[in-house]
């Protein structure tokens, strides 16, 4: 049980990296620990106790696997987490040539 | 970057490309799959870049390759699936028509091997084409 | 006839790969293949609104039912997501059409035509899909589709809007996989019927409670209500323009609004703590939307602050719906409250998209968006004054346009069922919404005298043929649409959807059988 709730505050250290840091990469890096934490919180809900990896040989017999379903569905989630940092970084460096600094009290043209 | 980097990297990024095909094609016997595949492919060839260096012309010519080949691997991943509502069942999208051999071979499973070759190539391509973008950005603007 | 469900995914995603090959070779591929794309699209749908009986469910790859228990990934096609689907595809090709001759500003077109596939690949696999992961990614690949086009223009401003909409949308769909992970961990199963099944066997849990507010904040912000609407201003002001219709017009609708409706109607069970919730958000968002909007002087944004508001009219449509049916009231008075958010939905989006298409087209000829320096373009663009005209007066609720019967719908639901403050407040809203719109034609077309704008160099004239198709046909559509209203087309098109969401056991009976 007390491995759930570390998975969860792991990702409250994450929103406060987002909330509160004001270096552009450091909101990023925030986003970045959210994500870890959520992927590592599925894996964590698929675990069988005493069970083995879930891979099917010729000796297969009477042995509990861990389940796969999460497994899936955090293979995809990595995935879709690359696209996102990809993005957010790319789009971070040409802040900095438009505006010619990091910090977020400084790019503040839209108002309003 | 000194010599010894260079001597090293000479020796091992055949083998790091190799270990890479190797994770991609065993998809369906063991842990891995076309996207760890693809990932440690990726990384084979942006160590060769990081480690010799290159001129801004080849990167550049490089990436149009690359992107190229991404956005082929992906089409040929939509026509096997498209492939199986000619050939295999009543039209279904997405179906497994090659036979299947026994448990535990290399060649077995119907199509699955097929997709993780096509989703391998994709990903080694999408990661150096995201890596020679930056690059490109930073020599051409931040100069 | 089901076999050809994919196709709304595949068709989509296989042009935009292959727009991304060949347009290195053939200049101005991208621009001709996307709108025949679309245009296929649009005319499949169609034939399916006026052949469809029941619902379709296709599982992929064929696989069947295992002993009672859905073990395939299904999509599910029934009334309320060929109705969306209708949505989607009509307004992409209008707005595929329109940036044929908008995007010439630009460089890397056929970037540009390969991410508006992506967005509407995306968006139509979220409203087909019977599986609460699936949903997840493909609202993953809208969205960063989404991301990058707003920031097509690499301008300053474009750049700082897609960074906040980036991290904003980040963390809400962080929100959403983890309470996908609090169901998985409570129901053991990720299909949508299956999960409404061990939900209403094994009863509500803290567990179910906490996975419905953390679903309800993540959705929500991609719905845009209050308060989780600082993104859109920003976003939808700096895109261009036919980017802003579709954002503004369907992608706020698709993976937001209909989201909320499907896992809220189908999947939990109809509660009264969260009707309420959704009701207030609901009536938040359309009174602070609309005074937030009166004070701006920016045509875009506007526009933006006014797609808060009237998002609010459909939640708040719905909201009613849901609190009936949890008190067990009539269910003809949920029924025409749920009718009437679905019908101010599809209004929206073609009066919404139509008037950010007009904005696009003053700003394309003058390069002007404050309202204090623009006016008298009356005499110079005639197209898009009137269609501009004809969409104001929808927006306002005007009779006999289609603004007027959906808000109509709504306040006599809300009077039906006892809320008397809530249809007071929805008529105080559209009054200051006409007030808004009196504000948006007069300083923009009416004000001044036109000689100044044919003296400039170079004149403003008329914009180009592909523009002024896609206003006119919205603009017929405007009118068009009070059609919905007549018993026999209502019964086609907008029935099939209400059914959807309010008959309980229907969605699942259609895919386990029990």
């Amino acid at each position: 049980m007390i491995v759930y709730i570390l998975a969860v505050f792991l990702f409250l250290i994450g929103i406060y990296g987002v909330v509160v840091k004001r270096n552009l990469i450091k909101i990023v890096i925030g986003i970045a620990i959210m994500e870890y934490s959520v992927n590592l919180f599925l894996i964590l809900i698929g675990y069988v106790k005493d069970g083995t990896a879930p891979i099917i040989t010729d000796q297969v017999s009477e042995i509990v696997f861990v389940d796969p379903l999460p497994q899936a569905m955090v293979l995809t989630a990595i995935v879709i987490g690359l696209a996102t940092t990809a993005l957010l970084l790319a789009i971070a460096i040409r802040i900095y040539k438009k505006y010619g600094t990091f910090d977020i009290r400084e790019i503040k043209n839209l108002k309003g | 970057m000194t010599i010894i980097v260079k001597k090293v990297t000479q020796i091992i990024c055949g083998v790091i490309f190799l270990y890479g095909i190797y994770i991609i094609i065993h998809g369906h016997l063991t842990p891995g799959g076309g996207f760890a595949g693809g990932a440690i492919i990726a990384g084979a060839f942006i160590l060769l870049i990081l480690s010799f260096g290159s001129e801004f012309l080849a990167l550049k010519k490089e990436e149009t390759g690359s992107s190229l080949l991404e956005s082929s691997a992906i089409l040929v991943f939509l026509v096997i699936a498209v492939l199986g509502m000619i050939v295999g069942g009543v039209g279904i999208f997405l179906v497994n028509f090659l036979p299947k051999g026994t448990v535990g071979k290399l060649i077995s499973a119907g199509v699955i091997p097929l997709y993780n070759i096509a989703v391998g190539m994709e990903v080694a391509a999408a990661l150096l084409t995201i890596f020679l973008a930056l690059l490109i950005y930073r020599d051409e603007v931040l100069k | 006839m089901q076999y050809f469900i994919p196709l709304f995914v595949a068709v989509p995603l296989g042009g935009a790969f292959l727009i991304a090959i060949i347009g290195n070779f053939l200049k101005g591929f991208g621009k001709i293949f996307t709108s025949i794309v679309l245009a296929f699209l649009t005319g499949f749908s169609l034939y399916i609104v006026f052949t469809l009986q029941g619902s379709l469910v296709y599982g992929i790859g064929g696989w069947e039912l295992f002993d009672k228990i859905p073990i395939a990934i299904y999509m599910v096609l029934d009334g309320l997501s060929i109705y969306l689907l209708l949505i989607i595809n009509l307004i992409g090709f209008l707005s595929a059409f329109y940036s044929i001759s908008y995007i010439q500003k630009f460089t890397a077109e056929n970037n540009y035509y390969t991410l508006f596939c992506l967005m509407v690949a995306g968006m139509n696999g979220v409203v087909l899909s019977g599986d609460l992961f699936n949903i997840y990614v493909f609202l993953e690949m809208a969205a960063i589709a989404s991301y990058a086009l707003v920031a097509f223009g690499i301008e300053k401003e474009e750049l700082e809007a897609s960074f906040k909409y980036q991290v904003l949308g980040g963390v809400s769909s962080l929100f959403i996989l983890l309470s996908i992970g609090f169901l998985y961990w409570y129901t053991s199963t990720l299909n949508i019927a299956d999960i409404s099944k061990v939900i209403a066997k094994k009863g509500g849990s803290q567990l179910v409670v906490f996975s419905q507010v953390i679903l309800l904040s993540g959705f929500g912000l991609k719905a845009a209500m209050i308060p989780f609407h600082a993104w859109l201003p920003d976003a939808h002001s700096s895109a261009p323009s036919p980017i802003s219709s579709m954002l503004s017009g369907v992608l706020i609708k698709a993976i937001g609004a209909y989201v909320i409706l499907r896992l809220f109607f189908n999947m939990f069970e109809v509660s009264y703590n969260t009707s309420l919730v959704i009701t207030i958000i609901g009536t938040l968002s359309m009174v602070i939307g609309v005074l937030l909007a009166i004070g701006q002087w920016d045509i875009k944004r506007l526009l933006a602050y006014h797609s808060i508001s009237q998002m609010g009219y459909v939640i708040l449509g719905v909201g009613i719906g849901m609190l009936v049916l949890a008190q067990n009231g009539e269910r003809a008075v949920a029924a025409l409250s749920i009718a009437g958010g679905l019908f101010h939905l599809f209004n929206h989006a073609v009066f919404k998209g139509l008037l950010f298409l007009n904005a696009g087209a003053v700003e394309y000829e003058t390069g002007i968006r404050d309202m204090k320096r623009l006016g008298g373009l009356s005499s110079v663009m005639p197209v898009t004054t009137s269609t501009s005209l004809s969409a104001s007066m929808s927006i306002s609720g005007i009779p006999p346009f289609n603004g007027f019967f959906s808000k109509l719908i709504i306040i006599i639901a809300a009077i039906q069922a006892k809320y008397y403050v809530l249809s007071i407040l929805a008529v105080f809203v559209s009054i200051i919404t006409l007030a808004s719109f009196l504000k948006v034609q007069r300083f923009t077309f009416f004000n001044k005298k036109g000689e100044n704008w044919i003296k400039r160099e170079p004149p403003v004239r008329e914009v180009p043929f592909t523009m002024c198709f896609s206003m006119v046909f919205l603009a017929v559509l405007c009118l068009a649409l009070s059609m919905l209203i007549v018993p026999s087309v209502r019964d086609i098109v907008l029935t099939p959807a209400v059914d959807a969401l309010i008959e309980a056991g229907e969605y699942t009976t259609s895919i386990l059988g029990y």
